[in-house]
């Protein structure tokens, strides 16, 4: 009896190649972008070290026992998570199909990110660097007067990249470079996921590894630079008042929420290919761990490269004040230097104020360009490559990191297709006789269509619609009711038994309390807050507007109606499964009780769904 | 007569004080960053210096105007100070009163700058004239863009990976489909070779894992030794 040899099955399921792959796939789910963008920038605002505080809370209460949840469920169904969750309940079934419909709005605007990080790593080749010049302007007198107003970095990301409309209504064309990148970049998706597991699990090693190499790399070349020292102790300097505002509690919790990419159905996907008798308690504590050390890792060179770029901004203005004042007072070169400058100002301003007051000299201060801090797309595409542009073997450095960014993004963009893929497989509607890589070839070119609206000129508007709208809200939701369900509906006796038969040790009382009790309380709370604070503002947008009159400032505006209901939409449309699809089972349950007699419900347990 | 020599040369001194002033007319600034250029091979700057500086300037004027009449003693310098920066101007070789148009000049200096530059081992922005701006010399852009090289190497990797795993697949499922075909046939026509013991193919049956039964197991005993 020949079984392929390349596929190892029992139950037709496919199943990893090793527990390392396993743990790597998740490791790789849970770190993304926003452990190397987001992460560090909070810790900055919040009140550096002191952020910790809050953030290991939330690791300890929401993070862990939520991540042991998904895990645990989807090793014992070992199914998918429409699937499982209509095994659970038929009530709880929409819970599944919003996981679902998350994961399928997440993946078409992350892989438009994963575009603009190939579209910088493709120009890093050229020498001097593209976003280091500006281009002249059409009569060759100037330079580019958008980009000599602000600088050459953000005329490259808003114009030569995104070419960027003023206004969210303003469409604007296609951009065909990034639609190029946009196809190339789902080719990579499809490349790696076109057989499922089997083909992400080898892809995995790459991805999942790659990034802690070159994070190792830009550490020892940060703390070489000048200006990590300051760097750094901005960064971790902590600022205990801070822990008086609530707001940094809510951007903890949120963050370790988003951070380890719960609620997508993903990691309930990557479960379900493991053997029923596995450890899911000891994989749960390791992947939250991991992924929070990584937070911590890839902030430490971040914060020095940022340290570096502010001190060298520093400097030039010094340098620029220092050449004015020689030039004006004719004094010898090299007579004022960097560090008597101030005793030069203070001598030059006493013998004589109103000349040294027609210089109109900028001040200087390296608190102020440490304070230019940014988070998100910002932070990779304007101020690390403003800083890279400094450093010498610049294309080098330019290359290594978008690569990085690329694989970080990628591994966690493999969680998001197999959170699609793996309830699709299992429908019924899908025959077995569509091969496993038509279906993920279908849902590659799906996706690509609908993406191209991201490329248009008002594209990176929209993905921050739908990053503040369908990538935030809906998962908390989900989260919420994933857990009233396990430990209310399922019964949280019935999971702790099966816990243990997969496990082989008891339930520890931790988890318990926190499936029963913490992490459902602290998630109302959380999403109670969120939608608070949503609602005291009205949703608005910084436009990159060449016309306006403060430009370079961004022009605050205001989302019109019809956007603002996409916005709603968009929040909304993956909760309304949950009560939507309770209320179809219900009528049908109904309808089928008036003709027949009352069926018992299913009861079930982990171990007879697997013997 | 000593008199009157001392009084025409502090008429000429006069003059030339009032030809060559700061913001006089047709005057430039001229500003050096020696030190920013050269570093420690900087030199100092001299009476020597300015002496070049004045040579430059008439060999600017001849070359421009080709008309070899301005003299090193027609280039006036004046204010000089520490930063290394001075004033100067052009007089008329025929008239000594009167001072070249600035316009000339700066068209002089555009057309002789590198000659200007490299004599003073500096550059255009080490060796400034205040009132007269450089031309930008354009980026350089490669007839093909760099990125679109990139890309069709990304673009062709990726593509090749897609259709060996396809056809991989298909030629996987073709082997599969033919052995069960080929198995069918074979259990129809009767020869399957595969033995068979109620059903479960010998093949599968770990003998080594059953139990051994002692009564049939000693059959070396049941023969006596030769």
């Amino acid at each position: 009896m020949d079984v392929p040899p390349d596929v190892p099955k029992e139950d037709g399921r496919p199943k990893w190649d090793n527990k390392f792959q396993y743990i790597l796939s998740c490791i790789g789910f849970a770190v993304g972008l926003g452990n190397v963008w987001r992460f560090p920038y909070l810790c900055q605002i919040h009140g550096g070290g002191a952020f910790l505080i809050p953030y290991f809370i939330a690791l300890i209460f929401e993070g862990i026992p939520l991540l042991h949840l998904e895990l645990a469920l989807g090793q014992c169904l070992r199914k998918g998570s429409i699937s499982a969750w209509h095994t659970i309940s038929p009530y709880l079934g929409g819970v599944g199909v919003a996981s679902w419909m998350v994961s399928i709005l997440v993946s078409l605007y992350y892989n438009t990110i994963l575009t603009w990080v190939m579209w910088y790593f493709i120009n890093s080749f050229q020498e001097p660097l593209p976003w280091s010049i500006c281009p002249l302007n059409e009569n060759k007198t100037g330079l580019n007067e958008e980009c000599y107003e602000s600088t050459a970095v953000n005329y490259f990301w808003y114009r030569k990249t995104l070419n960027i409309t003023p206004d969210v209504t303003d469409s604007g064309t296609l951009q065909w470079w990034l639609v190029l990148c946009l196809a190339s970049c789902w080719a990579i998706v499809y490349l790696c996921t076109i057989r499922g597991i089997e083909t992400t699990g080898k892809a995995i090693y790459v991805t999942a590894i790659f990034p802690y190499v070159v994070l190792t790399i830009f550490l020892i070349h940060g703390l070489s630079l000048p200006g990590a020292t300051e760097g750094l102790a901005y960064l971790f300097t902590p600022n205990l008042n801070i822990l008086k505002n609530p707001r940094v509690w809510l951007d903890a919790a949120t963050q370790i929420f988003f951070s380890l990419s719960l609620a997508f159905g993903g990691l309930i996907a990557f479960s379900s290919y493991n053997p029923s008798k596995n450890d899911c308690e000891k994989d749960a504590v390791t992947v939250a761990i991991v992924n929070s050390i990584t937070s911590l890792y890839a902030s430490i060179p971040i914060f020095s490269v940022l340290g570096f770029k502010a001190i060298t901004g520093y400097w030039d203005c010094l340098d620029r004040n220092i050449i004015s004042v020689i030039n004006e007072y004719d004094l010898p070169e090299q007579s004022i230097t960097r560090q008597n400058y101030t005793d030069w100002i203070t001598f030059l301003n006493s013998s004589n104020p109103e000349k040294l007051a027609g210089l109109k000299l900028k001040s200087c201060d390296l608190q102020e360009f440490l304070d230019q801090s940014v988070s998100g797309s910002g932070l990779a595409f304007i101020v690390f490559t403003q800083a890279v542009i400094l450093m010498p073997g610049s294309q080098a450095w330019a290359i290594l990191f978008f690569v990085m960014l690329f694989s970080l993004g990628l591994s966690s963009m493999f969680g998001n297709i197999e959170g699609v893929f793996t309830p699709l497989l299992e429908l019924q509607v899908i025959s077995k006789s569509i091969p496993k890589e038509l279906l993920s070839g279908i849902i590659c070119l799906v996706s690509f269509l609908f993406a191209l609206c991201f490329t248009l000129g008002s594209g990176s508007y929209w993905i921050d619609i739908f990053d503040s709208y369908a990538g935030s809200l809906p998962l908390l939701v989900i989260a919420f009711f994933e857990v009233i369900g396990v430990a209310y509906v399922y019964n949280i006796k019935r999971f702790s038994e099966d816990v243990k038969w997969m496990t082989g040790r008891k339930l520890n009382v931790y988890w318990q309390i926190t499936w029963r009790f913490i992490s459902p309380l602290l998630l109302l709370i959380v999403f109670v807050a969120f939608v608070t604070l949503q609602i005291q503002k009205t949703p608005s947008y910084a436009a990159w507007n060449p016309k306006y009159e403060h430009f370079p400032m961004k022009e605050q505006k205001v989302y019109p109606p019809w956007v603002q209901a996409i916005c709603v939409l968009l929040a909304a449309l993956p909760c309304v499964f949950v009560p939507l699809v309770a209320l179809i089972h219900l009528i049908k349950r109904m309808s089928r009780s008036k003709d027949s007699s009352l069926i018992p419900p299913e009861m079930f347990s982990c171990q007879e769904v697997n013997s | 007569m000593l008199g009157v020599l001392l009084l025409a040369f502090s008429v000429v001194s006069v003059a030339s004080a009032e030809l060559c002033k700061p913001d006089a007319q047709n005057a430039f600034k001229v500003r050096l960053s020696i030190k920013t250029a050269l570093g420690d091979n900087a030199y100092t700057w001299d009476a020597n210096e300015e002496y070049l500086f004045k040579a430059m300037m008439a060999f600017a004027m001849r070359r421009y105007s080709s008309k070899s009449t301005t003299q090193i003693s027609n280039v006036l310098l004046c204010n000089v100070t520490d930063r290394v920066s001075f004033w100067f101007v052009v007089t008329d070789s025929s008239k000594n009163t009167t001072t070249v148009p600035g316009s000339e000049v700066e068209a002089a200096i555009r057309m002789n700058r590198n000659r200007i530059n490299s004599a003073f081992l500096l550059s255009d922005k080490t060796l400034q004239f205040l009132k007269i701006s450089t031309t930008l010399s354009p980026p350089v852009e490669p007839s093909t863009p760099v990125w679109l090289i990139v890309f069709g190497v990304v673009l062709s990797l990726i593509v090749a990976g897609i259709v060996f795993l396809i056809v991989a697949g298909i030629q996987q499922r073709k082997k599969k489909n033919k052995e069960s075909t080929e198995r069918e046939n074979l259990e129809e026509k009767g020869e399957v070779t595969i033995t068979i013991e109620n059903g479960i193919p010998c093949e599968a049956l770990d003998l080594k894992a059953g139990h051994v039964n002692g009564v049939f197991a000693a059959d070396d005993e049941r023969f006596t030794s030769l």
